[in-house]
């Protein structure tokens, strides 16, 4: 749902940032309290997360690095950090050490009842904000600048959006893992981009598709031993993406590939229909025969067009003769007047 | 006397180290409408969107009307260089101009019915009624631009800020973009747009301000239009003979 933003905002790279960036947070958050209370680390995920963040945004307006770089920059240096804190932890003599690493590529059974709890309430509170805020989230993507010049603080909207992108991927890092959260993020959102060309309807429908990788996801892996469900929600997730790339009616590859092999089909047809036009002017009656011969494949004749011609009984043949029908006669000069007009 | 629309004092603008804008004192009689003219890296756009707070200025104050910028919003409507936005964006024709309401509108609320009526008498206006519901990726370059136009219309301001309007649109569109700045004269409102094309200064405009990070000259057309100044601001020998 909240992914639609970022895509939109071309900081896909963004939860990618994010998610990497709050791994020392969970790290730290155990070093400190020493439980591994969900909650707790969350918290901590939350703080390294959007303070990760806020130095992306500072660098690229404090500085000439362009916001890719910024974010690769801050996407290592926090990650590499965690994993620093992630492998002194390892190393201390503590029980209760085990199963932190699950944070890398996330597993969904270590959720309890209150972590979905806890999770239903925080998407209540973003589909709330995101309703009341939504003429001022859309004309932010769309347009930064005007909106400023309208009075709107841009600032505190951008702030808005981002604390809950942050928010969105702290909670999903149990279950799907720092490595991979940013697909999850993305992955329906670009899927769902494809079939729509609303704004509001591509956010539910990247909210349908999220909730449906997540139950297939799951209950896939649930059926199999040794399956970890992050990734598997994960593959599912891109199989939505493939089939919309593919099959989507408006952008998608298939549909255009067949739009240009037809559209190219029928200026082959118009082409040759045109030339016969030209040939048929020339004599009081239209229906007069000539020889298949003098078409060639300058005038985009081929035997399937010509064939293709006679079915739609633009033409009649008979021998090595073909000659244009009177409604063949009809269509080519219509034809020809409309490239006429466009012409002009 | 005129009143002063709007009023620029010691604008300095730099990216940087390099001024990109310096010392610029600018007066705007109300009910002008004005070419701002000069090479390319002059500022122009940078002038537009500093006055309009897109832009923080190192020095220097704008007033509207004789009180500060952020307080006069409303009056002020802004038309950005076409390029600046998306236009893959999931929206449609109306729905753009719609986002002029929403100002007016302020926090949270939402745009009803009346907003949709202004809009759509605006789209009317740039003669794009009928490509309402179309979505913006599938407009022509100057129907996006008819569509931005639209949407400051929709504003109902006394001040329009036009960044290059008339680029990569063609000569249809250009005349009907004229003949909308025209009728906004007529109804006393104050235009500035960014210009590039010399030769219709003269046709189009009848205040002119040369800018080539300083300010060269501002003016009415009639009298400062000239070879001259042309000479100052673009810096080779110009030839454009001012008609009569």
């Amino acid at each position: 749902m909240l992914g639609s933003f970022a895509v939109l905002r071309k900081q896909s790279l963004l939860g990618d940032a994010i998610s990497h960036a709050a791994l020392p947070g969970i790290a730290i958050a155990f070093l400190i309290t020493g439980t591994k209370d969900s909650s707790v680390l969350q918290i901590g995920a939350l703080i390294s997360g959007l303070l990760g963040t806020f130095w992306i945004r500072g660098i690229t307006t404090k500085t000439h690095l362009k916001s890719d770089t910024a974010l690769g920059l801050i996407l290592s240096l926090f990650f590499g950090f965690g994993m620093l804190l992630l492998t002194f932890i390892q190393k201390q003599p503590n029980a209760n050490q085990a199963g932190l690493d699950k944070y890398l590529f996330g597993q969904a059974a270590t959720l309890v009842e209150s972590d979905v709890w806890l999770m239903a309430i925080v998407t209540g509170i973003c589909l709330i904000i995101l309703l009341l805020f939504w003429k001022e989230f859309k004309i932010l993507l769309f347009d930064a600048d005007y909106t400023k010049t309208l009075g709107f603080n841009t600032k505190f909207i951008d702030i808005l959006i981002t604390s809950f992108i942050v928010l969105a991927i702290v909670l999903g890092l149990q279950t799907v893992g720092v490595v991979l959260m940013s697909a999850m993020l993305l992955a329906p959102a670009a899927a769902a981009r494809q079939w729509t060309n609303s704004l509001s309807f591509m956010v539910v429908l990247a909210a349908i598709f999220g909730a449906f990788a997540g139950v297939f996801g799951t209950a896939i892996s649930a059926s199999q031993t040794n399956l970890s469900t992050g990734p598997v929600i994960v593959i599912v997730a891109g199989v939505f993406v493939l089939f919309s790339f593919i099959f989507s009616p408006s952008r998608g590859l298939l549909f255009k590939q067949l739009r240009i092999i037809k559209n190219r089909r029928d200026l082959e047809l118009h082409k040759t229909l045109a030339f016969m036009y030209h040939i048929a002017e020339t004599h009081d009656n239209i229906s007069h025969p000539h020889t298949i011969k003098i078409l060639n494949n300058f005038q985009g004749y081929t035997t399937k067009t010509l064939k293709e011609l006679e079915h739609k009984h633009y033409v009649t043949i008979q021998g090595n003769m073909w000659s244009l029908t009177e409604e063949g006669f009809k269509v080519a000069s219509n034809l020809y007047n409309q490239q006429n007009a466009k012409d002009e | 006397m005129t009143n002063i629309a709007v009023k620029v004092d010691d604008l300095t603008v730099a990216y940087n180290y390099k001024p990109v804008l310096w010392d610029i004192d600018l007066e705007i009689p109300e009910g002008v409408l004005m070419a701002i003219v000069g090479p390319n890296g002059a500022g122009k756009s940078t002038l537009i969107k500093s006055i309009l707070g897109i832009l923080k200025p190192l020095a220097g104050s704008v007033t509207i009307y004789g009180k500060p910028y952020n307080k006069q919003r409303s009056l002020v409507a802004y038309v950005p260089q076409k390029g600046s936005v998306d236009w893959d964006f999931p929206t449609t024709a109306l729905d753009v101009v719609m986002m002029g309401t929403y100002g007016s509108l302020g926090w949270i609320k939402r745009p009803g019915q009346k907003e949709k009526k202004s809009a759509l008498e605006a789209l009317e206006k740039v003669g794009m009624l009928a490509f309402q519901s179309r979505q913006i990726n599938q407009l022509s370059g100057g129907q996006q631009q008819r569509i931005f136009l639209a949407r400051a219309l929709v504003q109902d301001a006394a001040i329009y800020f036009m960044d290059e309007p008339f680029q990569g649109v063609d000569a249809t569109t250009e005349i009907a973009i004229i003949n909308i700045l025209k009728e906004l004269r007529k109804a006393n409102k104050t235009v500035i747009v960014v210009h590039h094309d010399l030769q219709t200064v003269p046709e189009y405009f009848d205040w002119v301000t040369f800018l080539n990070v300083k300010k060269i000259a501002t003016g009415p057309v009639k009298d400062i239009f000239n070879d001259d100044n042309l000479t100052k601001t673009y810096g080779i020998n110009f030839k454009v003979s001012v008609q009569e």
